[in-house]
C-alpha cells in the first residue's frame, strides 16, 4: 500500500488517464443506457429543452420495426456463417504454413496484408472483382460491363455469369460475396493467432505420438486441436463479436445504401442500424439498439465461455 | 532382443556457415546391448548420448552407420515401425488426456492384425498402470500428478504397447533427491520383471552406476568405456573416465615415474613396476588413502568431516589438481585435531596412473 501522505501522487499520475476514460468510455456508456430508456430522446430536442419521461418504449419501437428485424438476421447470418468457415480455414493454413520451413516467414507476411489494409479499399477491389460480364437489361444500348474477374473465371470454364452485387441481384448471392469477403478479411488475425498457439506446443507431444506410430489425421485431432483449444476459443468469440459488429465490409462492397441499387438496406447490419438511427438524431432509438446489440455479444459470449469450459481442457 | 550399433555417426551441420563448424555429435559409435539387459548412456551434457538415444528410436537419422535390433537392420525403419517405448525428459504426457486415456493412445494407434478390442485395450492399459503402481490414479489429468507419478505414468504409456525396446532419457532429472532414489529403483524392478531391453541417458554417474548392467560412458560423441558398472569405476581406461565416475570424485595429482617408483611431490609414494620413466598424473580414489603415520604420502591437514560410519578428510597439497584432496577412510580411525600434516600410504589397486599428454591409463603391475 502506498503511504496515505504519497496517495495523492498516485491520483495524480492515474488523472489523465483516468480522466480521459471517464469522459470518452464511462460517461457514455452511462449516458448510453439514460437515452436508451428516456421515451423517444432526440439528442437537439433535449438541448432545446424538451424533457423525455422514463419508459421502454425505445426498446419497443426498435423491436417492432420491420428494418430492426432485417438488420438483426443479416448480422446473425453473416455471423453463422463466416465464424465456423473462418475458423475452420484459419486453422488449417496456420497448420500447413506451421509445417513448411522453406518461405514460412514470407508467406506468413503474404497471408497477414489483408490485416494491414483498409477494409473499404479491400470491399472496393471485391466489388470489382464480383461486377457483373455482359449485357445485364437485355436492352440494345446498354453499357456493357466486363470487369469481374470472378464472372471472367465462371465463364472461362463453361458456367453461367452471375449477378453477384449489382442491380437485380438475389439476397443469396449478396450473402455469399459477403461471407468470402468477411471471411478473407478475418482470416489474417486468426492465422496468426493460431500460428501462435501451434509454435507454443511442445515438439515433444509431437514426437511422443510419432513413437506410438500416431497417424497424422489422429495427430490433429487428438493432439493439435486439444492444446490449440484455448487460442480457438478465443479466435472463436472474437469472431463472433467482430461479427456481430459486421458494418464497413458492406459499405465496402455495396457503399452506403447497404445493399443493390434496387434494394437499398437490404444488408443492412445492426451496426448500421444504430448509424441510421444517429445520422436521423433519433439518439434514443440508437441508444436502445446498441444496448440489445450489447446484449446479444453478451449473451453468444457468455455461451462460447460456457461451451468453452467443457472443451478447452487445460 | 539385442540392439547392435555399427559406426553410428551424427554430424549436425553447421546452422551459419561462415560462424560454425558442423557438429559432430555422435561419432563412430559401436556398441552392443545384449537382450533383456539394462544400459546407462552416461556422459556430460553435449557428450551425444541423447542423441545416440534418439537415433535408436528412429527420431532422428544417423548420418552413417546401422542400427540392428536383433537380426534385423532398422536404421531405415521408421520410428513407428521400430517397436520401441520412449519416455521422455520432461515426460511428454499429453495435458488434455486423463491418465487412462494417456496410456490408452498408443494402442488405439494400432492397426490392421494388431488392432484391440475396447476391452482388450482396457486390460492391457491396466496392467501396465498396476505395473506401476498408478492404477489408482487413472481418472486425474496430468497436472493432478506428482513428478514421480508423471514419471510412471509415461513409463505405463511406453510400455503398454509391449515395445521391444524401452528406452528413457533422463527420466530421474525432473524429481527430487528422495524421489529419485526410489523412482530408479523402481524402473530397475519394473525392467526386471518385463525383461525388456532398456536403454538409459543420464549425466549423473551415481544412478548410472546404482541401476544398470552396463555403463557406457561417453565424451563428446566418442565412446570411452563399456563395461559394468563396479568394473569401470574399478579399471578406468583413461583420466575423464576415472574423473567420471565416482562421488566424492577421484584425486588427481602431477607426478612422475623414475625407476619404477612414482613421485608425487618428491616423495616415492608407490612401486610401480613395468613403467618407464614419464612425467604422469596420478588419480587416487577417496578410499585409496590408509592413514599411516610413516606413510610417504604427505598433505596439509585443513578440516576432518565426520559421516557417521565414514571420515572424509579434507587436505591440501601442492602436487594437487584438486583444489583439496578427499579421502575417506573408516571412522574407527581417531584422528588429532589440531594437527598441521597428515600422512597416507596408499593402496596400490586405487591408484591410476595416466600419461599426462594423452591422458591414457598407464598400467602398472599390482603385487
Amino acid at each position: 500500500m502506498v503511504d496515505s501522505k504519497q496517495q495523492w501522487k498516485a491520483w495524480l499520475y492515474l488523472a489523465p488517464a483516468i480522466v480521459l476514460l471517464l469522459v470518452f468510455t464511462v460517461w457514455p456508456i452511462i449516458n448510453t443506457i439514460r437515452m436508451a430508456f428516456l421515451e423517444g430522446y432526440r439528442g437537439l430536442e433535449a438541448v432545446g429543452g424538451v424533457s423525455y419521461s422514463f419508459g421502454f418504449g425505445n426498446f419497443t419501437k426498435v423491436i417492432h420495426y420491420h428494418k430492426f428485424i432485417n438488420c438483426l438476421k443479416t448480422t446473425i447470418l453473416l455471423c453463422v456463417l463466416t465464424v465456423p468457415i473462418s475458423t475452420f480455414l484459419a486453422l488449417l493454413i496456420a497448420v500447413a504454413l506451421n509445417n513448411i520451413k522453406f518461405l514460412q516467414k514470407g508467406l506468413q507476411t503474404i497471408f497477414f496484408l489483408p490485416y494491414v489494409t483498409n477494409s473499404i479499399a479491400i470491399g472496393m477491389v471485391f466489388a470489382a472483382m464480383f461486377n457483373i460480364v455482359g449485357s445485364f437489361y437485355g436492352t440494345e444500348n446498354e453499357l456493357i460491363a466486363t470487369a469481374g474477374i470472378i464472372n471472367n473465371i465462371i465463364e472461362f470454364f463453361g458456367g453461367k455469369p452471375v449477378n453477384w452485387i449489382n442491380y437485380g441481384s438475389s439476397y443469396t448471392a449478396n450473402i455469399v460475396v459477403m461471407t468470402v469477403y468477411i471471411v478473407w478479411n478475418a482470416l489474417p488475425f486468426k492465422i496468426l493467432i493460431l500460428l501462435g498457439g501451434l509454435q507454443s506446443i511442445n515438439t515433444q507431444y509431437y514426437d511422443a505420438a510419432k513413437i506410438d506410430g500416431t497417424p497424422r489425421r489422429r495427430v490433429f485431432s487428438r493432439i493439435t486441436v486439444p492444446l490449440l483449444s484455448p487460442m480457438l476459443a478465443y479466435v472463436i468469440i472474437t469472431g463472433f463479436i467482430s461479427g456481430f459488429k459486421e458494418y464497413s465490409s458492406i459499405v465496402g462492397i455495396f457503399g452506403e445504401g447497404m445493399g443493390p441499387a434496387d434494394d437499398p438496406g437490404r444488408l443492412n447490419t445492426m451496426v448500421g442500424f444504430i448509424y441510421d438511427a444517429l445520422s436521423t438524431n433519433s439518439q434514443g432509438r440508437a441508444s436502445a439498439a446498441a444496448l440489445i446489440l450489447f446484449g446479444i455479444i453478451l449473451v453468444v459470449t457468455l455461451i462460447n465461455t460456457q461451451v468453452g469450459k467443457k472443451r478447452i481442457h487445460y | 532382443m539385442k540392439i547392435v550399433l555399427e559406426n553410428l555417426t551424427k554430424v549436425f551441420p553447421a546452422r551459419n556457415k561462415k560462424l560454425d563448424k558442423e557438429v559432430i555429435a555422435v561419432n563412430n559409435f559401436n556398441l552392443e546391448i545384449p537382450d533383456g539387459k539394462l544400459i546407462g548412456l552416461l556422459g556430460p551434457s553435449g557428450c551425444g548420448k541423447s542423441t545416440t538415444l534418439y537415433m535408436i528410436s528412429g527420431l532422428q537419422k544417423p548420418t552413417s552407420g546401422k542400427i540392428f535390433f536383433g537380426d534385423n537392420d532398422v536404421t531405415e525403419l521408421s520410428t513407428e515401425n521400430r517397436g520401441v517405448g520412449l519416455v521422455f525428459q520432461n515426460y511428454a504426457l499429453y495435458p488434455h488426456m486423463t491418465v487412462k486415456q494417456n496410456i490408452l493412445f498408443p494402442l488405439q494407434n494400432l492397426k490392421g492384425k494388431d488392432k484391440l478390442t475396447k476391452d482388450q485395450m482396457l486390460e492391457r492399459a491396466v496392467y501396465a498402470a498396476k505395473l506401476v503402481q498408478i492404477d489408482d490414479l487413472m481418472e486425474r489429468k496430468p497436472s493432478e500428478l506428482s513428478g514421480g507419478q508423471q514419471q510412471r505414468v509415461a513409463i505405463a504409456r511406453a510400455l503398454v504397447k509391449m515395445p521391444r525396446v524401452l528406452l528413457l532419457d533422463e527420466p530421474l532429472s525432473n524429481l527430487d533427491a528422495r524421489l529419485r532414489l526410489q523412482t530408479r529403483e523402481e524402473i530397475r524392478r519394473i525392467q526386471k520383471k518385463t525383461g525388456i531391453t532398456t536403454v538409459f541417458v543420464t549425466h549423473d554417474q551415481e544412478e548410472a552406476m546404482s541401476i544398470s548392467d552396463m555403463i557406457v560412458v561417453m565424451k563428446l560423441g566418442v565412446i570411452q568405456q563399456v563395461g559394468k558398472p563396479q568394473d569401470v569405476y574399478d579399471d578406468p581406461v583413461n583420466l575423464f573416465v576415472a574423473k567420471f565416475l565416482g562421488t566424492p570424485p577421484i584425486n588427481v595429482f602431477e607426478g612422475k615415474v623414475q625407476g619404477e617408483k612414482l613421485y608425487i611431490d618428491n616423495n616415492a609414494v608407490l612401486d610401480v613396476k613395468g613403467v618407464s620413466d614419464q612425467a604422469v598424473l596420478v588419480g587416487i580414489r577417496p578410499e585409496g588413502f590408509v592413514l599411516d603415520e610413516n606413510g610417504p604420502m604427505q598433505c596439509h591437514l585443513n578440516n576432518v568431516e565426520v559421516m557417521g560410519r565414514d571420515v572424509s578428510i579434507v587436505s591440501t597439497s601442492d602436487a594437487s589438481l584438486n583444489p583439496v584432496i578427499r579421502s575417506i577412510i573408516n571412522a574407527d580411525n581417531k584422528i588429532a585435531i589440531g594437527r598441521e600434516t597428515i600422512n597416507f600410504s596408499l593402496k596400490p589397486h586405487k591408484v591410476f596412473i595416466f600419461n599426462r599428454e594423452t591422458e591414457n591409463r598407464v598400467y602398472f603391475e599390482v603385487k
